[in-house]
Parts: structure tokens; C-alpha cells; sequence
């Protein structure tokens, strides 16, 4: 576990970049954030990445692409858009959350 | 009269009813068994049928012959678990109560899950071999195909036995050169994962053997459908790969009555704690195996550990003790990786697969993370000791918890190109 700081503030972060405190995450970060991965947020971005944020409060893990499509109601095909190639990792990231678990 | 109720009589489930039935007093505990069928299948063995290596004799064998006296098998299909009644509804109209439940309905394939993968070419240039049927028919195939493209897909994670795609390949690769073909097949991987597998030292090692091997690798495709007219798969971001012959892994989900019960996740497998098996919602409802949303390999070995520290835990629960064993997430998975030769990882929830000895350290005789001759001797006698063994509930030579004596850990966890991957 290592710490990196992302616009002014230290968080703790994963190897790879990945934000592991909850709590540590702001809408300012995100920002941030999206924009180390090339992503600039819109609206659409935000109604993801707040159900990111939710479901993981609720369930204790970050959501998987079919549960954010499921359950979050947005269509795989955008989130393709959204977050092009990675959309399962690009959305954890930006929201602040640890690296989908779904791959095992 | 209490009763323990298994639903399920594969791997698992067969392991649970086995090893309870002598720690349970007869007069005391039924234990009743449902299965939709009486044909037990190692389903390990599906991956070499469509090499003629296995018939599917050596892989079916009654389920009834592999239960203790003692344990009754009611055979039927599941309509629903009411877990608030304790009731279990069978599809023909027959109520089975329960005291306690174990949920080990496992995984299966659902290609009707992905747009046009169950359409006309199904069975004609699209197969799977996750299935018995579909194993066979791939057999069949291959006895006269002539070559092109083929492509060896996995749809979504997780899927039951994940290296299995990857031995496919390599056992493809193996059995073409052998039939002095391998010139006139390309082959390609293609996986909605960033590498050949999960875990990062498995995944460059790999890697590199499908390099090795001149496949070619095509990662984080998440197939939207199956273009049965061009015969191409297209992803979410549109990219379209072409096949003659497509071996996919269609999605993977828990059997169909977890979800009409409500007691299932997305893919309907039920949320349990990753330690003790037991549902967070119902004190007397466990989920083991597959059938279960733990974070690790969805394989007979783990539901073989798994097994281990289960059976002390229920006997402490039922008495209302705390339970004491907690599960690691220990796996470890034979990699077939063709000619004679094969593979053994070994590892857990929190450690990936490293180098060294197996199952005992610095002696063996099987090394991890090494083609060795000796670890395909080892997948082949397993199955001999999985009928006679395993099912049983006899106790391996081998520890449940993983170790991690002798094994080293290597060097450059990350390197900038894998941080790459995330940006």
C-alpha cells in the first residue's frame, strides 16, 4: 500500500493507481482523475460513476460491468463509450474505488 | 428428526453429504440429496474429449453410486428455496422441508445469453466444451476439419475452471501439429481479460506460451454478439474478429432456481461470507462450490478445500457454537499445456500463483509454474483419485489452507506497461 497525491491531496492507492480508501475520494478528485486516463466527465459519466459509489457502499465491492448495466441501468454499449476499452477498470478508477474483483 | 438438506450432487455437494453423514448421528439427522439427474460428470475431463484422449464413459458415472448409506437422492428439478418457510419446491409438485440447507447447484454455460451464440452455426462452426454434448460434437469436428481460423473465446469471468480456455489452445496447437497441420490453422485467444489469465505472474507466464506457440492473443474483448451470416464475433467497442471454427466459453451462471428464489446475485450465485460459506441473509443456509459468489476459482479443488473447513464449521454451527475454521480461497489448478506436458498453480485469495514445490515443499514431486511431464501424469491420475478419493470424502495427502514454504516470490509485481493497461 503506497500513497500518491492526486490534485493537492494524499491518498492511499493500490499498485496500480487505484484509490483504496473510500472515504478519501472526492467529486474534485475524480476530476482528476478522469483526466489522467484521457476522460473528461460529462453528466452521462457522473450518473455511472455515482452508481459506482452507491452500489459499493451498499454491497462492500466494486460493481461488475453486467451489474452496472443490470442494476445501474446503463447499457454496456455506452459504458464503451463512456470509458472506451476498459470500462470496468476506468470506472473503478475514477471512482475512487478498488479494482473490480469479478477477475478470478 | 433434523434435516440436512443438499441441493446439488456434483462435486461438492457429493463431498458435503459424504463427509457429514459419519459426523452426524443417524438418528438424530437425515440427510437428503437433490439432483436433476443420475449422471455424475467429471467435468475435468470435457477438455480432452475433443482430442479423442477421453470417452464420455470414463467421465459419467451414476451419482447414487457415489453417495454413503444413508444419504437419501431425491432426483428432481428445483422450482424455488423459500428460505423464510425453510421449503424447498420441487418442479413436480413435491415440498422438501429442511432444517438446514446447502446450496451446491453449481455453474453451467448459457449461450443464449449472448445475441446469435445459440444460432444457426451452433453445432456447425460454433461449439463449447463445457458441456458433454458440446465436447463431443467438438470431437467430431475436429476428426475432419481441414483448418482455417479458430478462435478460442471466453465470454465474461468468471467462468468454472478458468485455465481451461487457455489448455484448449494449447492442446489445439499440440493435436495440429501432430496431424501435420498446424500451418494451415490460425489460432486466436481471445479473453475480456487484459491478459492470457487473472492473476499477473500466471497471466506474463502465459502469456508467453501462447507466444510460444504463435497464438495470438486478443484481450478486454466483451463480446456484444455472434454475427452468424459473416461468422465474426463483434465486441461493445466493435471490433469484429473473424473464425472459421469458434470454440467459446459462453457465460457462466448459477442454476436458474437461485434466481426465481431471489437469493442470487446478477449471474445467480448466492452471496455468502467468503470464510464460513454462510449466507449473510439465512442462519441455516449455506452456498458451497460453484454455486457460491466467492472471489476465487470457480473449480473442483476449491470446492474440494473448501469442503474441508465447511464440515467442521456446520458441525460447531448446528450446536450453536462460533465457527472456527475460516476458508482462504485455496486453489490449485493442473494446466494441460499440450504434448505430454503440463502446468500446476497453486494460490489464494490474497497470494497469486508463485514458483515451487507441490504438496510438499522443496520436495515435490510437482513443481508449480513449470511444464513438466510429472504434473501431466499428476491431471491424469487425478481423475482416478477423484471417483475414488475425492467423492468419498476420503483425505488427501494434501493441506486445505495454502502454503506458502518454498515458494518464491517474484521480482517486478508492476511493471510500467501494466500500469499502462489501467490509463
Amino acid at each position: 500500500m503506497t500513497t500518491a497525491t492526486i490534485a493537492g491531496h494524499e491518498v492511499h492507492v493500490d499498485q496500480e493507481g487505484f484509490m483504496t480508501e473510500y472515504d478519501e475520494w472526492t467529486e474534485d478528485l475524480a476530476q482528476t482523475l478522469a483526466a489522467n486516463i484521457g476522460i473528461e466527465l460529462t453528466d452521462s459519466h457522473w450518473k455511472a460513476i455515482r452508481f459506482l459509489r452507491e452500489d459499493f457502499e451498499a454491497e462492500g465491492e466494486t460493481p461488475t460491468l453486467r451489474r452496472v448495466t443490470n442494476v445501474g441501468g446503463i447499457p454496456t454499449k455506452e459504458l464503451f463509450e463512456l470509458f472506451p476499452k476498459k470500462p470496468a477498470k476506468k470506472m473503478a478508477y475514477v471512482a475512487g474505488l478498488p479494482k473490480p474483483a469479478g477477475c478470478v | 428428526m433434523k434435516r440436512l438438506l443438499v441441493l446439488g450432487a456434483g462435486t461438492a455437494g457429493t463431498m458435503v453429504a459424504n463427509k457429514l453423514r459419519p459426523a452426524l448421528a443417524t438418528d438424530e439427522w437425515e440427510i437428503t440429496v437433490v439432483d436433476q439427474d443420475d449422471s455424475h460428470h467429471y467435468q475435468p475431463g470435457y477438455l480432452f474429449i475433443p482430442f479423442g484422449v477421453y470417452t464420455s464413459e470414463e467421465v459419467v458415472k451414476p451419482r447414487s453410486r457415489y453417495l454413503s448409506a444413508g444419504i437419501e437422492l431425491v432426483l428432481g428439478g428445483i422450482d424455488r428455496v423459500l428460505p423464510e418457510e425453510n421449503l424447498v419446491k420441487l418442479a413436480d409438485g413435491r415440498d422438501l422441508a429442511y432444517d438446514y440447507l446447502v446450496i451446491a447447484t453449481g455453474t453451467r454455460p448459457c449461450p443464449d445469453e449472448t445475441p446469435g451464440m445459440a444460432g444457426e452455426e451452433w453445432g456447425k462452426s460454433v461449439f463449447d466444451f463445457y458441456t458433454l454434448e458440446g465436447s463431443k460434437a467438438l470431437a467430431e469436428k475436429l476428426k475432419t476439419w481441414e483448418g482455417g481460423r479458430l478462435v478460442v473465446h471466453i465470454t465474461e469471468m468468471p467462468i468454472k475452471c478458468p485455465p481451461a480456455p487457455l489448455e484448449f489452445a494449447f492442446l489445439a496447437d499440440a493435436f495440429f501439429k501432430e496431424r501435420k497441420m498446424r500451418h494451415r490453422v490460425e489460432i486466436t485467444f481471445v479473453t475480456p481479460l487484459d491478459g492470457a489469465f487473472t492473476k499477473p505472474t500466471a497471466s506474463r507466464l502465459l502469456g508467453g506460451m501462447l507466444d510460444e506457440r504463435g497464438i495470438a492473443l486478443e484481450p478486454d474483448f466483451y463480446i456484444e454478439r455472434v454475427d452468424n451470416e459473416a461468422k465474426t464475433i463483434v465486441s461493445y467497442d466493435e471490433r469484429e474478429i473473424p473464425f472459421d471454427l469458434l470454440v467459446t466459453v459462453p457465460l457462466n451462471m448459477g442454476a436458474a432456481f437461485v434466481g426465481r428464489s431471489g437469493m442470487g446475485d446478477e449471474l445467480n450465485y448466492v452471496p455468502v461470507d467468503k470464510h464460513t460459506f454462510l449466507s449473510p441473509h439465512w442462519d441455516n443456509v449455506f452456498a458451497i462450490g460453484d454455486a457460491a459468489d466467492l472471489p476465487t476459482s470457480k473449480a473442483g479443488s476449491v470446492a474440494h478445500f473448501a469442503v474441508e473447513v465447511f464440515t467442521e464449521n456446520f458441525l460447531q454451527h448446528v450446536k450453536g457454537q462460533a465457527m472456527t475454521r475460516s476458508f482462504d480461497g485455496h486453489a490449485n489448478c493442473f494446466v494441460e499445456s499440450g504434448a505430454g506436458k503440463a502446468m500446476l498453480i497453486d494460490f489464494n485469495y490474497d497470494v497469486e500463483p508463485l514458483p515451487g514445490k507441490y504438496p510438499f515443499p522443496g520436495l515435490g514431486p510437482l513443481t508449480l509454474m513449470e511444464e513438466r511431464r510429472m504434473n501431466h501424469w499428476g491431471k491424469l491420475m487425478f481423475r482416478w483419485l477423484y471417483w475414488n478419493a475425492l467423492l468419498p470424502g476420503r483425505r488427501l495427502p494434501v493441506p486445505t489452507s495454502m502454503s506458502m514454504t518454498g515458494k518464491r516470490k517474484v521480482a517486478t509485481p508492476i511493471s510500467p506497461v501494466e500500469k499502462e493497461k489501467v490509463q
